[in-house]
């Protein structure tokens, strides 16, 4: 199969926890539970600091389509609402719960639902419900996902296990051992866009969840399709040409090519909540990296934190230099353990000196290496030169600097150590500040 | 109390994704780009001797001492180690005679490292390729002295002490081939070396294996010496010197310092464009110009020239010539 053009090839780093089976954390004392968990319209608690909260019970929500709603991860009380670190955000505003160490479940929770007798209406607002989002990093709401507007026509469910960020297994360990809910999970999805074609996309370096996969869906509308490993094959547009042979239009979405695309996670998360009527409230995620004593894959409740999964893992082996939130190519540093675990986290890295590059930025020679490396044929080298010249408005028009997807698959090979993902970061917050000013001034 | 050191070792690296990189270094690169040169260097030391050794330790520590110097002078980081200095003194003494007088070659490195290098703000931003820039220079400085050939040690059977090109140029084809004594002993001397001619340019055979595993290495594309080498061919045979198609296309392709430039100077990353095609547009205009020079030009040889001219469009061909951006068709 042909792959994709440019990517890179990194060590994998996956043998530290790919045999290792999922194990359920004990319950936290208390979980730290952040508001802004999604992309969208922000939520508003609907519980107060003192009140007495069940596992599954509503927390906080909001009226707008495009939000999710959050729900207690464990029983317990209300210790405050307050201002918390955020893996992503810095910080935010989050509801803090301190166990009763009963692990009640709200009244009528769970429950036993067929799904297929439920409509696809329903379905949909099940998912809502029980605020699902992506869970591979994304957060975008899974029911606004799966509720294309009327002029898409959606044709192709399309479900990512290629997990090709090093080091994570999450995705891998749960198609092994939790096949069955994938597959529910994914015939509802199917059943709510009303569509009959499915894939499954697995890097061909997990040969046993293919297979696993494979048995899973067999006799059913899905088929499950190996793809060459390389960074990022998780990308969906890359996923999405890989498997359908569509490319998805600069600046368009999935959906514009007639797909969407789910990650694992949040397939298991839609099973749960349906057939089961649990929100989101858990997750699976790979605790590993160079400085852990015992790197596992962990179910942990949401709003555990960083420290909790470490504690879990053995604490530290080796001296503690970087903590990462999610993947060690597209994720998040961290400032502090004290941060809580989020529906987006796919994975948390404790990394010694061993694995941190501390290479000091020079002039870019012009090598090439990021064209060839970046998977939307675009100029790293000159977009990098742009921001650092400070010329946004010229890499914006002419050198296409908001098809950048920050994959970093262009720093991963630059001899020149340039940062080259945050020159366009800070491009493209420059761009989105100077059309805000454009806009403020016609409306004046 | 917070001693300084629990407080230093309780400090995290917190810095943009990617957190992992390759492992490859712009030293790496160019101790790799001088390796692959080795082949050919050893070969001039042992056919051209002392003067050639001579020659090649005169350019590098002068390329090298300039870049200190510089470097001190303007309070910059010193980069000396990451041979990229190294690498330009080796290449222009490459392209000089062997027994060019040392003050001549000391000359051309420090032009090459001071103006052509960090005039223009040091490595990555210099559009010419240093090293071609020192020679250039050296060539209208000093052209009795950069075109004296004296006789080789190791080869006896080649009395003339002029260059192939030289010879061709001023003698014509049937003076050249009687010098060799026949077409297979010229190819032969061309293939292996054992002719007359700039340091590093002589043996085709040893550059090609040491710009093989460039290309094996990622460091030079393929395309870029093939297509410099096959359109100075196919010109050169098309335009022969008696009518259409009848010129020597394989001596033209293992003369002068084509192999050497399309191998090593013409795949200098800071100087040519950043993508393939735009490489092999530059390759292609570099080799057009190598064949009008030999073949129309007053000089024998023009590898240097035409580089040089390719440098000058190298932003040109960079601000039209694009890669294929993902999802642009609509």
């Amino acid at each position: 199969m042909k792959s994709f053009h440019g990517g890179v090839h990194p060590d994998d780093s996956k043998k530290y926890t790919a045999a290792k089976p999922i194990e359920t954390a004990p319950l936290p004392e208390k979980v730290i539970i952040p508001l802004r968990m999604h992309i969208g319209a922000p939520v508003s608690p609907v519980v107060k600091k003192g009140d007495t909260v069940k596992k599954g019970q509503l927390i906080a929500r909001s009226d707008a389509f495009v939000s999710g709603n959050i729900h207690a991860s464990i029983s317990g009380k209300v210790a405050e609402i307050a201002d918390y670190p955020h893996s992503v955000f810095g910080s935010s505003m989050s509801i803090v719960i301190e166990s009763d160490g009963m692990d009640a479940w709200a009244e009528g929770i769970p429950v036993q639902r067929q799904w297929e007798k439920l409509d696809a209406k329903e379905l949909a607002g099940i998912i809502r419900e029980a605020g699902i989002v992506g869970m591979g990093g994304a957060t975008f709401p899974t029911h606004v996902k799966l509720a294309p507007p009327p002029d898409k026509k959606i044709d192709t469910f399309i479900l990512n296990g290629s997990e090709c960020e090093p080091f994570l297994t999450a995705d891998y360990r749960s198609m092994l051992e939790y096949a069955e809910r994938i597959v529910t999970g994914v015939e509802i999805a199917m059943k709510v866009l009303g569509v009959n074609t499915g894939y499954v996309g697995i890097e061909d370096n997990k040969p046993d969840a293919v297979k696993a996969l494979q048995d899973a869906f067999n006799g059913t509308r899905v088929k499950v399709v190996a793809l060459p490993t390389k960074y990022p094959q998780g990308a969906e547009k890359m996923l999405i040409v890989m498997l359908t042979g569509r490319e998805v239009p600069s600046g368009g979405l999935p959906m514009d090519v007639g797909t969407v695309v789910q990650n694992v996670g949040t397939v298991i998360a839609i099973s749960d909540a349906v057939t089961k009527g649990i929100p989101l409230i858990e997750r699976v995620l790979t605790v590993s990296g160079s400085a852990v004593k015992e790197p596992k894959n962990l179910l942990v409740r949401i709003g555990s934190t960083f420290a909790d999964a470490l504690n879990l893992c053995g604490g530290l082996g080796s001296e503690l230099v970087k903590i990462i939130s999610g993947g060690p190519m597209m994720g998040f540093a961290q400032s502090t353990m004290d941060v809580p675990v989020i529906k987006g986290t796919s994975g948390i890295l404790f990394l010694n000196k061993k694995d941190v590059n501390y290479g000091k930025e020079s002039a870019c020679i012009h090598c090439g290496r990021c064209v060839e490396a970046c998977p939307m044929g675009l100029n790293p080298s000159m977009l990098s030169v742009l921001g650092e010249r400070r010329l946004y408005e010229e890499a914006k028009e002419e050198y296409s600097l908001l098809d950048c997807m920050e994959c970093g698959s262009c720093v991963y090979v630059c001899p020149a150590k340039r940062n080259i993902v945050q020159y366009i970061r800070y491009a493209k917050a420059q761009n989105a500040i100077q059309a805000q000013k454009e806009k403020a001034k016609v409306a004046v | 109390m917070v001693n300084e050191e629990s407080l230093t070792m309780n400090l995290l690296t917190v810095s943009p994704s990617p957190h992992i990189t390759s492992g490859e270094s712009i030293p790496k690169i160019m101790w790799t780009v001088s390796a692959a040169l080795a082949p050919a260097v050893i070969f001039a030391a042992l056919h051209f001797g002392v003067p050639a050794i001579t020659t090649m330790l005169v350019g590098i520590v002068s390329a090298v001492a300039t870049e200190y110097l510089v470097q001190i002078i303007r309070k910059k980081e010193v980069t000396i180690n990451d041979g990229s200095a190294f690498l330009t003194g080796l290449l222009l003494a490459m392209c000089l005679p062997p027994d060019l007088p040392w003050y001549m070659t000391a000359s051309g490195s420090c032009l090459a490292i001071a103006v052509a290098k960090h005039s223009m703000g040091g490595l990555g931003y210099n559009i010419f390729n240093p090293a071609h820039i020192g020679r250039a220079a050296l060539m209208v400085s000093w052209p009795v002295a950069m075109t004296t050939w004296s006789k080789m040690t190791t080869q006896v059977d080649v009395v003339s002490s002029a260059t192939p090109l030289n010879i061709l140029k001023q003698q014509g084809y049937a003076k050249l081939l009687e010098t060799f004594g026949g077409a297979p002993n010229m190819y032969k001397a061309m293939f292996l070396g054992t002719r007359n001619g700039s340091i590093g340019e002589t043996s085709a055979i040893l550059l090609i294996l040491g710009g093989l595993f460039l290309i094996y290495k990622g460091y030079v594309k393929w395309e870029v010496p093939a297509v410099m080498i096959g359109t100075v061919g196919l010109l050169t045979w098309i335009f022969g010197p008696s009518g259409l198609f009848t010129g020597d296309a394989l001596f033209h392709m293992m003369a002068g310092g084509l192999v050497l430039g399309a191998f090593f100077m013409a795949t200098d990353m800071v100087t040519i464009p950043i993508t393939r095609k735009g490489q092999i547009i530059f390759a292609l205009g570099a080799g057009v110009l190598t064949a009008l020079i030999r073949l129309k030009g007053g000089y024998p040889e023009g590898v240097c020239y035409s580089i040089l001219l390719m440098n000058c469009v190298t932003p040109l061909i960079d601000r039209y010539v694009k890669p294929k951006k993902f999802g642009a068709r609509r």
